[in-house]
């Protein structure tokens, strides 16, 4: 008895040992991941930084580099990936932009915190001539969202198209046919008879990101922001929007979800569970159905999203990722016509879809049906239907939410604040819009 | 020359403690002086530096996230002052007993959350507290009937996981502090008291109190500094600086929103300064009353 004391108790110490050992290790991993791409460059190769947020974007460049490498041997690059946690990586960027030194040659800036960057004189540089070439094949609001005064500073990955994952399994099990889902109001119906039927919620209410106030904002025609930039979150189609979501959780459609909204490692774990039968997500919603949700796999189902009244454009293009070269790179020159071959090429738009599971820039791809029906693809494989399917149904109807210096404190205001307050606390949603419509103004003076 | 030079009586303890000020005037006085002169500046990337005056304070009165953040911290550093200094007392008084069962099993034990990182411990309270009914405590709840609570999405259920992780990890440090303050009491006080008859509480009372209170005045004063400059245990616990509603912002929190987040650097400074002056205040306050700055006797 007494020697097993001893050896649980061994076991305990090696166990907080063990623990301790993480702690370490984990703090040296919030410098980052680091891995050296040689991608058969020769001893001449220049080597470039670059620093990302997301894993897979790194693995793009590498089948990019690639194929650069051997096309151009004598200006070969071996890429030097460091990938961040999302915070971690833009505030460490920024600074690093501010003071002038520790900037990469290359990185991803997200969407939201691109406007940050380009506050003041932007520490980028513009990319217009490497654009050029390509500017008539890509779609050219995702060129104006990375840009200031006519300078172009990042280079899009996807369009985001944003679009409605159906779980059909439960759909099915409660008697609800998605593809006759055409507004909120058979929505609704749809969700009220899921409840009903399986106990479980069509949908989600996000409280942590602002995805599906852009969806009805855009059906709607509007915007966050005026036509000057100034934001204007308390119009009365933002009322309307947060008054039909607000309706649907009253209904029990949807309701809120942990993590506050389906792209978090809390939301993978309800929806892989079965929790919740829909996610009105970008389209880049599908790699985290690949590699979170496996248990999903032949169970999802791709369809345009609700709108108000038929007819109004049922898509937005949500999220983004600008690719910027620094002030600072080592070779500019090289930085840039290596991030124009790797992300605006026919040949890299392509792979973005075979990698990455993005709609890419380049439509042209949307309409190779060996590209986006090939049998192979894992995302072909994964999902029900065909993405690209729905993609070319809404591809005129896809519209954009400006994204302006005000719109991170936008965002930052309803996904910390306003949000939380209207579907975790049941507020008034007039009254929250109108505080949130003053805080914001308040914190961009 | 040198020789003299080293061997000198007046000159070595300047050499002795010339490392420390070095260190204290470059890394401390030197950044304390440019933080207040960019607090009246107005900072923006790439661009000029503007001097405003006092406009990143008066703005920093009419901001409502701002006083959020310093209500959360005063509310914090006061509760972790509650729990964190009687507690440890308490268990440094049982430990230091002799007829304690297991004295050195539970004395690391208690220290061993100190030497997790806080990273690691965050996370493992954020999944504890998560609003799964799976998670941990939720389903502790649920034996008892209690139905699933969205812990880090309110103020209150909020700070009770904070100030869980806040227990769990200090209060093996400041157990620590107050054994080695019991050791330095003698013994003689204690078997003094017992012949006069004095009960377990008096003793406590009238002995171990009073010339703890060096020690105490010590945890207090820390306690109150590092309660107002809780930042990443905040951070890790809601996986960033953005809590719903700000539940758990700090002002730390908030210093970091302005000056890293939105490169808003001057208005940071600003923030900065006022969590040092009331800082200071507390404590030079606290200090006072504990009548550390009375001439000895």
């Amino acid at each position: 008895m007494k020697k097993k004391g001893i050896v649980s108790l061994m076991l305990l110490s090696l166990l907080l040992s063990l623990l301790t050992a993480c702690g370490n290790s984990s703090s040296t991993n919030a410098s980052g991941e680091q891995s050296v791409i040689d991608a058969g460059a020769g001893e001449g190769a220049t080597e470039l930084s670059y620093w990302t947020f997301v894993e897979l974007h790194g693995k793009h460049f590498e089948k990019m580099l690639e194929k650069w490498n051997a096309e151009n041997p004598d200006r070969q690059i071996k890429l030097n990936v460091t990938v961040m946690p999302y915070d971690d990586m833009h505030n460490k960027l920024s600074i690093a932009l501010q003071t002038g030194t520790g900037a990469p040659d290359i990185a991803d800036i997200e969407l939201g915190k691109f406007p940050d960057f380009l506050k003041g004189t932007p520490q980028l540089e513009p990319l217009n001539d490497v654009i050029d070439p390509y500017r008539d094949t890509i779609v050219k609001s995702r060129i104006d969202i990375y840009s200031k005064d006519g300078q172009n500073y990042g280079i899009p990955t996807h369009v985001g198209a944003s679009v409605a994952f159906y779980n059909t399994e439960i759909l099915e099990e409660a008697g609800v046919d998605y593809t006759k889902i055409e507004t909120w109001d058979d929505f609704k119906k749809a969700g009220e008879q899921v409840y009903e039927k399986t106990g479980k919620y069509m949908g989600t209410a996000d409280t942590s990101a602002a995805w599906q106030e852009s969806m009805m904002l855009a059906q709607q025609g509007s915007d966050f922001t005026d036509a000057d930039g100034n934001p204007q979150v308390n119009t009365p189609e933002m009322v309307k929007g947060l008054q039909i979501l607000k309706d649907l959780q009253d209904a029990n459609v949807i309701s809120t979800i942990a993590g506050g909204q389906p792209d978090t490692e809390e939301a993978y774990g309800e929806y892989n569970s079965g929790n919740y039968a829909t996610a009105f997500m970008p389209l880049w919603m599908m790699s985290r159905f690949t590699n979170y949700m496996p248990d999903l796999a032949g169970k999802i189902a791709i369809a345009p999203i609700p709108v108000i009244e038929k007819g109004m454009p049922r898509s937005v293009g949500g999220g983004g990722t600008g690719t910027v070269v620094t002030k600072t790179a080592k070779d500019v020159q090289l930085a840039k016509d290596f991030l124009a071959y790797a992300k605006l090429s026919e040949e890299a738009n392509v792979e973005i879809w075979n990698t990455l599971g993005f709609d890419p820039v380049n439509m042209k791809v949307w309409d190779m049906k060996e590209v986006t029906h090939n049998p192979e693809n894992e995302f072909v494989k994964y999902f029900k239907n065909n993405p690209f399917d729905v993609l070319n149904e809404i591809r005129d109807e896809i519209k954009y939410v400006k994204s302006v210096p005000a719109s991170p404190t936008i965002n930052n205001v309803f996904c910390t604040v306003t949000l939380n307050e209207i579907f975790e606390d049941g507020r008034d949603i007039k009254e929250a819009l109108d505080d949130a419509q003053a805080q914001i103004e308040q914190e961009l003076q | 020359m040198i020789k003299r030079f080293l061997y000198s009586q007046k000159v070595a303890p300047y050499v002795f403690v010339l490392p420390f000020i070095l260190v204290f005037l470059i890394f401390w006085v030197y950044p304390l002086g440019s933080s207040v002169t960019m607090s009246f500046q107005k900072i923006t990337l790439g661009q000029e530096t503007e001097w405003i005056g006092l406009d990143n304070y008066t703005k920093l009165l009419g901001d409502k996230i701002f006083l959020k953040s310093v209500m959360n911290s005063a509310v914090y550093m006061l509760c972790t002052l509650l729990i964190l200094i009687p507690l440890p007392m308490l268990l440094a008084v049982l430990i230091n007993n002799k007829f304690m069962w297991g004295r050195e099993f539970f004395k690391s034990s208690l220290f061993f959350p100190a030497l997790t990182s806080v990273v690691v411990a965050g996370t493992v309270f954020r999944l504890m507290f998560g609003e799964m009914d799976g998670s941990l405590i939720n389903s502790f709840l649920g034996w008892f009937g209690i139905e699933p609570v969205k812990f880090l999405k309110g103020q209150v259920t909020g700070f009770i996981a904070l100030l869980a992780l806040a227990t769990w990890r200090w209060l093996g440090v400041n157990m620590l502090y107050f054994l080695s303050g019991l050791k330095s009491i003698p013994d003689d006080y204690y078997e003094a008291a017992s012949i006069d008859g004095a009960s377990a509480w008096q003793k406590f009372r009238m002995i171990t109190m009073p010339l703890l209170k060096p020690t105490t005045i010590y945890v207090l004063t820390i306690s109150i500094y590092a309660g107002l400059a809780m930042f990443i245990e905040s951070l890790m616990l809601w996986n960033g600086n953005n809590s719903p509603k700000n539940i758990g912002l700090t002002i730390v929190g908030y210093l970091y929103r302005q000056g890293i987040e939105k490169s808003n650097l001057g208005y940071a400074a600003a923030v900065g300064i006022v969590l040092l002056v009331l800082a200071m205040t507390i404590n030079m306050i606290q200090l006072a009353f504990s009548g550390l700055f009375k001439k000895e006797d």
